[in-house]
């Protein structure tokens, strides 16, 4: 057992795997010398060598695409998208390359390659460097998506994703990079797929994702301290595969759902569990479910104003205590 | 003094023992052969209603596909355009796989799945028809990276036009194959049009990938896409630099496409004759009469044509014969697991 950041915890991800594999390379911009612009990747290159570890041009259409092609062809690439908003230059590979190859030519084309990127808001870098583009990518069937919270779940969902057969969007989040966990020893596996409950609780089940899931536990924790109120807090993990059965297992016991979204309002991953559980689980409520997000608004820059569009703790534990009637 | 050579060179009084030969420029005159009447079956067919969607046909440009594909080693790799008929066929596969994928039946290369802009047989080494313009220009980097990282022989090849040229994904792949020094090649088929906008309305040099070589320290190739001896000898010399390990070659063919862009185009946008100076110039022509000038007897040459017309008129026969695909497909191969699912 060690602490480790999760920054250090993707590198050790990445090094696990490409110790193991001798098919893994990487690339991207500023990651191999540099060491990567989040100081996510740094020693890697010194570790594996420049074949492996590669730098590249400011060319994301060329990094993804050259990355498909060698996953086509055998290797297991990893991709890095220096920031998550820049799949909006290199989307075609995302939403039309890697996800139809394998269907289009009825399986003959496969595309085992993972992108590692920095998404999500708090660096107060504004409406194009902060942006959680997971609902971008979730929309698009053939794909993967995952977002760990933890430098645990970095390191055991990086490996997943990296022995996954199908291409895995990697979700970093750019205000965990300095954050620190409790990390095991040893090969660290997890799986793709897999939602986990991470506080247990009667009263009301709180879905959340990446940076959401500190804050949905903090907000659980004042729910329980200031008003009794006891809630069960899912890290989602993994928007696809999505495990339903986890999260409609908390709602049959607490009888109540919220989602915390750090996405834009519209079309996140929090409508489609609301929709599904409503479907599925319908008579297991006892009141609506209820959606926490960021507004629909580009981000702000200034950090008095980029606080108070995310959700925070405190806006999650009103907007629960409110809705129980407590 | 003649060496043996000059002897059966002057006996052949032919130019078939160079360094092309009978042999290949008879497998070259068939392959070329095939894509001519395997695209004028798709077109009649078309009108006949049995090829359904979109189909972009490669009729006039037939050498290129010729040229380098007599080239090719096997394991080498092919990238192609919607456009992408003419190279899947040179490659060897079947032209009832192809037909039958054009006519969206079960006996199609991918049973329908992707419909004729993405022909793909990877036993083959057609590692896909990419309908998204430029988009396999990166993708055939990674493939050829694959192969500098494993130290393979294998080059990827890579078939675009004249349009792709403008955009990004063209000038970035450039950069990067020649950065990495990858064993690719980019092949630009210049027929003169992108869609149905004439390339020099929207293009700032007269040759849109000749002319650009030199931005990415490549040599400048500028050829007639209408001879495939001209096409095998461009390309055997740039497999040569990708396997020696000196990197990319881009290579511009000047052609010409007789049909429309598409089904649906009948392509009033050209001028007056321009098709009829063209034709004047047809690929198989210009290789017919090469071979009956080199002394090949006019039997070989007619045997070719008929076996070939043979060969489509029975593909045709079993693809009109074959079922459409069964429905349980539509959820295949969405993921690895051979599913759909994505979700518990
Ligand atoms: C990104 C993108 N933009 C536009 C199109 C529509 N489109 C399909 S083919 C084509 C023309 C391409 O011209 P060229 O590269 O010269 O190839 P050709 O069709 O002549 O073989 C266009 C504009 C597309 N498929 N993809
Ligand atoms: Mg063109």
């Amino acid at each position: 057992m060690a602490e480790l950041t999760y920054r250090d915890a993707v590198i050790r991800g990445i090094a696990q795997e490409m110790t193991r594999d001798p098919d893994v390379v990487f690339l991207g911009e500023d990651v191999a010398k540099a060491g990567g612009v989040f100081k996510a990747t740094v020693g890697l290159y010194e570790q594996f060598g420049p074949l492996r570890v590669r730098d590249t041009p400011i060319s994301e259409q060329a990094i993804l695409g050259a990355a498909m092609g060698a996953a086509m062809t055998g290797l297991k690439p990893i991709a890095e998208i220096m920031f998550s908003d820049f799949f909006a230059v290199c989307f075609d590979y995302i939403a039309n390359e890697f996800p139809k190859s394998r269907y289009m030519s009825n399986g003959q084309v496969k595309c085992p390659l993972v992108v590692r990127t920095g998404n999500g808001a708090g660096s107060r870098f504004g409406a194009q460097h902060s942006q959680s583009v997971e609902n971008w990518c979730m929309m698009i069937p053939g794909l993967k998506v995952v977002a760990p919270s933890n430098p645990r779940d970095v390191i055991g969902l990086l490996a997943a994703a990296v022995r996954d057969p199908d291409p895995v969007i990697f979700l970093e989040h750019k205000s965990l990079y300095a954050t620190k966990g409790e990390v095991p020893d040893g090969e660290i596996v997890d799986s793709l797929g897999t939602a986990k409950v991470l506080r247990s609780g009667k009263d009301a089940t709180i879905c959340a994702l990446a940076l959401m899931v500190p804050r949905a536990l903090e907000a659980a924790e004042k729910l329980k301290a200031e008003h009794g109120i006891d809630c069960e807090v899912v890290d989602v993990r993994s928007l696809v595969p999505l495990d339903t059965q986890t999260i409609l297992g908390s709602i049959a016991k607490t009888h109540r759902l919220f989602t915390v979204e750090e996405n834009p309002r519209l079309c996140g991953w929090g409508a489609e569990i609301v929709s599904i559980a409503a479907d599925e689980a319908f008579y297991d409520f006892d009141g609506p479910p209820v959606r926490i997000t960021t507004p629909h608004l580009p981000l702000p820059a200034a950090d008095i104003l980029e606080d108070i569009v995310l959700p925070t703790p405190d806006r999650i534990a009103e907007t629960v205590r409110r809705s129980l009637g407590s | 003094m003649a060496t043996a050579k000059d002897r059966a060179q002057a006996k052949a009084g032919s130019g078939l023992n160079d360094d092309i030969g009978e042999q290949k420029r008879l497998e070259m005159y068939r392959t070329q052969v095939v894509i001519r009447e395997a695209e004028q079956r798709a077109y009649d067919l078309f009108l006949q209603n049995l090829v359904k969607g979109t189909s972009h046909l490669s009729l006039g440009q037939e050498a290129v596909a010729a040229g380098f594909a007599g080239a090719m080693k096997q394991g080498d790799l092919s990238f192609c355009t919607y456009r992408g008929h003419a190279h899947t066929l040179a490659r060897g596969v079947p032209v009832e796989k192809v037909l039958g994928e054009l006519m969206q039946r079960d006996n199609g290369l991918m049973r329908g799945k992707g419909g004729s802009m993405h022909l793909t047989s990877v036993d083959h080494g057609v590692m896909g028809s990419y309908a998204i313009i430029g988009a396999h220009l990166p993708i055939a980097c990674g493939a050829a990276w694959r192969a500098q990282y494993k130290g393979a022989k294998d080059v990827s090849v890579c078939f675009f036009g004249d349009g792709t040229t403008n955009i990004g994904a063209f000038h970035e792949a450039l950069n990067f194959a020649a950065v990495w020094k990858l064993p690719v090649i980019f092949v630009c088929e210049n027929n003169l049009y992108m869609e149905y906008t004439p390339i020099g309305d929207v293009t700032a040099v007269p040759q849109p990938a000749a002319d650009r070589a030199s931005a990415y320290g490549l040599e400048r190739i500028l050829i007639d896409g209408n001879d495939a001896d001209v096409v095998y000898r461009t390309a055997q010399a740039a497999f040569e630099k990708a396997r020696a390990g000196e990197g990319p070659s881009l290579i511009e063919c000047l052609t010409y496409r007789y049909s429309g862009h598409s089904r649906a185009d009948p392509a009033k946008y050209r001028p007056e004759g321009e098709l009829d100076r063209w034709k004047l110039r047809d690929p198989i022509k210009i290789y017919r009469e090469r071979l009956l000038q080199f002394g090949v007897a006019e039997k070989i040459i007619t045997d070719i044509d008929a076996q070939v017309r043979k060969i489509v008129d029975d593909a045709t026969e079993a693809c009109k014969a074959a079922p459409p695909p069964p429905l349980d497909i539509i959820t295949t191969d969405v993921y690895a697991d051979g599913g759909w699912a994505w979700r518990n």
